[in-house]
Parts: structure tokens; C-alpha cells; sequence
């Protein structure tokens, strides 16, 4: 059996699902170790693990992005890793890159499916699924959301081995601060539904069309993340990796192509229908209705029947 | 400070991507490219630093079909230097392979802060930030939304999920992986553009080219897309029709 390794996430003192989604996806693929920087106490909800390694020092209390990556790469330099698993997530990416080049190992991005021998990324905003062959060391950096996080989730009493932390004298990042978000005017996630704009939706100006059909349907505007960077709408709006995880009866899609970092948000809603005018667009993979439709022309003819 | 800014172009999405007969690649003839958007905002990020505390930036690509636009494009909008690192990468080039070039370049041009994209939609093997962090032996931060001066030092903020910024300071040199500027990437007319191109000298720089993928791809399709959505047309009519079906139906409506 080959050895894997987990990097476990954490964020106010609970383990992230991305990590249980790894240590499940693990656990059928060979001997699972996990390793946990900076909150040793989070050993025992790793069950999924055979084994947890712990570092703690005052300098990984919160994540940093250079003395966890210099702590990843001490503890794969001493152990018997054949592959190491890193979420593509904020924190992940601070990771996967530069350990793959640190241990001088091939490094596959984007898992969406992975088999003892091939990993298969998502690319191109989702359009085109790539295998890659993996043998001998490497790292794999999994998109949320790919695997069961159940399947990772056991309790158990794992065998605990705390390592020291490296030398972190030379460490030139150093943490301030969290910013919390300001709360917005209306909670999208408690929302029953959600009509969500994207980059479709063209300008600002048509925002107000998408708020009146949202009105009409009960519901809140939601959006992709390139209205809220473009500033049409705000933060407190945005779905996806970046964003909020929302669970609507009704997700109602405008002009979103389907990218994995929004889908990562939505894809659990109890009914998606997806408007977007090209046939090939990734929303319709985990739409339940779609409509290819100019969404100008459909916004109208939706409302006046509303 | 200098701030260089590699920067790539990627497929354009909007088009149909189809897969070549080898089965392992895009059929790249009648492929159309554009930058990588998070590129795009890591100028934007790179020129509103300069604008605010002075310094110079670089933008820096791979040689590559139709870039010497990108760098046009990049001198209209405010970059002090445009560099092209020549050499044979052909059009699907690794993110490990365009890093080692990217570092090597980089170190010879001298810099305080890498400022590129978070990610691109073709990085099978990696982002592109760290790979050419870690060949610089410097700290590295992705997902950042902005970089700003304190004292000596810079102040990075990085998005976490859920809408959450943490905020960090580092000394330079840093690299960054920028996920979005903090306004929206300035647009430059095209008579600007070709103004640009007049003026300005692409300086050229022998790429390296010992930086490798480290893995193959052994096969590219299309997503079979779960169960796949029920279409209702193109008819905006008809389809509005039966989406107030379905609502009423599932009680929504
Ligand atoms: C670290 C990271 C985190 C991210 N987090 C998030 C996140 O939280 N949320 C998020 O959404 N994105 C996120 N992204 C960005 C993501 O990668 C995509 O860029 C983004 O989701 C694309 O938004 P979009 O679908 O609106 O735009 P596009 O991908 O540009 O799609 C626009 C779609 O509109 C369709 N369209 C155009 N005109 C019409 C019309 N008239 N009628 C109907 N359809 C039309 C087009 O066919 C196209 O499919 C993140 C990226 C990174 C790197």
C-alpha cells in the first residue's frame, strides 16, 4: 500500500470538509497519515488517519503561508510520503506549488477524480477534464467538493507522533489580522431564492433587471465573483470558493458560466436552472434545468408570467 | 521598489474547446486566446502600487504567438518595461517548465515583489506563483486582493473562504498571487495600444528551459456532466413557460 499524506486544514478551531474529503478519498487509495500544523487538539477528530503527525509552535497558531509551508516541507523531507494531498483551496495553494518544487516532486492541480495511478483535474473553467499519470512522489492538490466528506469523517484514536517545529528564525511573513466581512443587507444563505448574475448579465445597468425578477420570485440577487470584483454588486452577494456556500430551494442562474470555484458554492441547492446561451457552458452539468435562451429575452418573458 | 509582472495568455473560453486526434491536447489551430484574467488584475494590482509609492514595473511573458500585444497592451496601461523570454516552450507549456524560465528571468532583471495571477484555467501542473517562489527562494502569498506599503514593509491581504481577508506583512522580495486588484483592471483603447507599440523596445532575455511537469497527460475529454440538466430550448418564451411550471410544480411559485 502506498502512503499518503493529508495536510490538514483548519479555521477557528474546527478541521475544514476539504480535509475530510481527502483523508475518505485516502483511505481507498493506501495508508493514511494526516498532518496537523498548529492545533494538535484536532488529532481526534482525525479517526479517518492512521496515523496523525502534529507540529506546534507559537509561529503556526495561525496559518502563515511561509512557516507552514517551510513545516510541510520538513515533515515530507522525514517521512515516507508516496503522495501527498493538499486541498486547492486559499490556504492549500500557499502549499502545493512550492512543495512540489522544494521536494522536486511532479505536482497535479485541480483533483476532481483520482485513482491509484491517474489523478484527473478540472480545467478550462470547468470545459475539458485532464488524466495525468502519477507514479513514484508526488503531490495533488483536490478541488472541494470532488469527494464525499462523510467518508473521511470517523472518530477513532489515531496514533499520534508530535514532531518539532523547524527553525523559523529566517520567516519573513508574519500575520496581522483577520478581517471579518461586513454583514450585508440580506443573507444570502438563508435565502429560499436565489436569481444569481454573472458576467452575462454585461453592466451594472442591468443589475435592477435581475433585482426586480428576484423580487417577483420571493427571493435575493446572488452572483459570480466577477460582478462583485467589477463592484455591481457586493461581497455579501458573491457564491462560491471565495465566497458563501448556499443551499436555496431555487438557485436561478443568469449568465454564469459554471466555473469549479462558483459551483463549489451551489451545487447542493435543491433546484438549479441555468439560463446561458452557450450549449457547452460547465452550468449545465449540474444544472437540473437549463435554458440557452439570451437571458435578456428571458428575463422579460419570465417576469411577465410571474 | 520593481515589481515584475509575469503575465500569460490562456484560451478563451467563449469559443469551443475541441481535443486534438493525439487525444492529450486542445486542437489549438483555430484556438483564441486573451490573458489570463487574474493577470490582468495583477497588473492592475502592480500599477496602482507604483501609482501610490513609486517604482518601476516589468511585465515579462513567454514567447508565444500574438504576445507582443499583451506587452503593448501592458506598456499602454503604465508598465515601465516589457520583457519577452524567448525560447521554444510551444503553446502548451507546464506551469513548472514556465516558472523555471519565469525565475531565472526574473532573478537576472532584479526585483523586490512578483506580482502574477492566482491561478490560470490551464495549470494542470501548478500555479505559476509559487513554482517561481520557491525557485527564488522567497515567501510566497496567493489569493491576495491587495498590496499596500507600511513602512519597509508590505501589507498583503489574502481572501480566505466565506468573504474573510487575513492580513500579513513581509519584507520584500515576495512573490504574490494576485486574485483580484483592488479596482477594476484599467481599459486601454486600441489607438493607445498601437501608440504603445511605436514607442516602446521589447527587451529579450534567452529563456531557460530545465524546468519539467514532472508528469504526463495521459488523456483529455469532456466532462460527461453527472446526469446532466433537462433542456428546455432556446425559446426564451417557451422555456419561461416551463420554468414557471417546474416552480409551481415544486411548489416554489
Ligand atoms: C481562488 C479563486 C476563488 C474564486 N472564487 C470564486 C467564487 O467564490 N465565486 C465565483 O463565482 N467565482 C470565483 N472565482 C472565479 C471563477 O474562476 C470564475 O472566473 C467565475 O466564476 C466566472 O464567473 P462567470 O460565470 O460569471 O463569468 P464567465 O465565466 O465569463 O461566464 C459568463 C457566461 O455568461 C454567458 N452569457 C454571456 N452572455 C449571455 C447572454 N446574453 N445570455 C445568457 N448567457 C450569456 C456566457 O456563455 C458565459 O458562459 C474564483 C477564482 C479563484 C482563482
Amino acid at each position: 500500500m502506498s502512503s499518503i499524506y493529508v495536510i490538514v486544514e483548519h479555521f477557528k478551531g474546527s478541521v475544514e470538509d476539504i480535509t475530510f474529503e481527502m483523508l475518505g478519498k485516502a483511505k481507498e487509495l493506501g495508508d493514511v497519515t494526516a498532518v496537523l500544523i498548529g492545533n494538535k487538539a484536532l488529532a481526534s477528530d482525525l479517526g479517518a488517519a492512521a496515523k496523525v503527525i502534529t507540529v506546534d509552535a507559537p509561529e503556526l497558531s495561525e496559518f502563515n503561508p511561509e512557516a507552514y509551508l517551510k513545516t510541510v516541507n520538513e515533515v515530507v523531507s522525514n517521512g515516507d510520503a508516496d503522495m501527498v494531498m493538499v486541498g486547492n483551496t486559499s490556504m492549500g495553494m500557499d502549499i502545493a506549488a512550492g512543495l512540489s518544487v522544494a521536494q522536486n516532486i511532479p505536482l497535479v492541480a485541480y483533483a476532481s477524480q483520482m485513482q491509484a495511478d491517474s489523478v484527473t483535474s478540472q480545467l478550462y473553467g470547468g470545459k475539458v477534464n485532464v488524466e495525468s499519470a502519477v507514479s513514484g512522489k508526488c503531490v495533488v492538490s483536490v478541488l472541494p467538493g470532488s469527494f464525499p466528506a462523510d467518508a473521511g469523517r470517523a472518530d477513532g484514536a489515531p496514533a499520534v507522533e508530535e514532531m518539532a517545529a523547524p527553525d523559523f528564525s529566517g520567516v519573513k511573513v508574519k500575520f496581522r489580522k483577520l478581517i471579518e466581512p461586513e454583514g450585508g443587507d440580506v443573507d444570502i444563505t438563508t435565502q429560499d431564492v436565489l436569481v444569481s448574475a454573472g458576467r452575462g448579465i454585461q453592466s451594472d445597468e442591468n443589475i435592477p433587471l435581475v433585482e426586480e425578477l428576484a423580487a417577483k420570485l420571493g427571493g435575493a440577487v446572488s452572483c459570480s465573483r466577477p460582478i462583485v470584483d467589477n463592484k455591481w454588486l457586493g461581497k455579501t452577494r458573491q457564491v462560491g470558493k471565495s465566497g458563501l456556500k448556499v443551499k436555496p430551494k431555487l438557485y436561478l442562474t443568469l449568465g454564469i458560466s459554471g466555473a469549479p470555484e462558483h459551483i463549489e458554492g451551489m451545487k447542493e441547492a435543491d433546484l438549479i436552472i441555468a439560463v446561458n446561451t452557450d450549449p457547452n457552458a460547465p452550468i449545465f452539468d449540474y444544472a437540473h434545468y437549463g435554458c440557452t435562451a439570451d437571458l435578456f429575452d428571458l428575463i422579460p418573458a419570465l417576469s411577465s408570467k410571474l | 521598489m520593481n515589481i515584475v509582472v509575469p503575465i500569460k495568455q490562456v484560451p478563451d473560453l467563449v469559443e469551443e474547446l475541441e481535443i486534438d486526434g493525439s487525444g492529450k491536447d486542445l486542437n489549438r489551430e483555430w484556438l483564441k486566446y486573451k490573458v489570463n484574467e487574474f493577470d490582468d488584475h495583477a497588473l492592475e494590482e502592480a500599477l496602482l502600487y507604483k501609482e501610490a509609492n513609486g517604482g518601476t514595473v516589468t511585465a515579462i511573458v513567454l514567447d508565444s504567438d500574438g504576445i507582443d500585444k499583451v506587452l503593448h497592451t501592458a506598456a499602454a496601461k503604465g508598465a515601465d518595461k516589457v520583457v519577452k523570454i524567448t525560447g521554444d516552450f510551444g503553446d502548451s507549456v507546464s506551469s513548472h517548465t514556465a516558472g523555471k524560465a519565469m525565475a531565472d528571468a526574473i532573478q537576472s532583471l532584479g526585483f523586490d515583489i512578483v506580482m502574477t495571477g492566482v491561478q490560470a484555467v490551464d495549470d494542470r501542473d501548478g500555479q505559476l506563483a509559487g513554482i517561481i517562489a520557491n525557485h527564488l527562494n522567497t515567501p510566497n502569498i496567493n489569493v491576495v486582493t491587495g498590496v499596500t506599503k507600511d513602512g519597509d514593509n508590505l501589507v498583503v491581504q489574502k481572501e480566505y473562504g466565506g468573504g474573510v481577508v487575513a492580513e500579513f506583512e513581509v519584507a520584500t522580495p515576495v512573490v504574490v498571487g494576485v486574485q483580484a486588484a483592488r479596482e477594476t483592471p484599467r481599459y486601454i483603447p486600441v489607438a493607445k495600444i498601437r501608440k504603445a507599440s511605436r514607442g516602446i523596445n521589447i527587451e529579450e532575455i534567452a529563456g531557460s528551459m530545465d524546468g519539467s511537469a514532472g508528469s504526463d497527460v495521459s488523456r483529455m475529454f469532456k466532462p460527461e456532466g453527472g446526469q446532466g440538466a433537462e433542456m428546455l430550448g432556446d425559446d426564451a418564451e417557451a422555456a419561461a413557460a416551463k420554468i414557471i411550471e417546474i416552480l409551481k410544480e415544486k411548489g416554489i411559485k
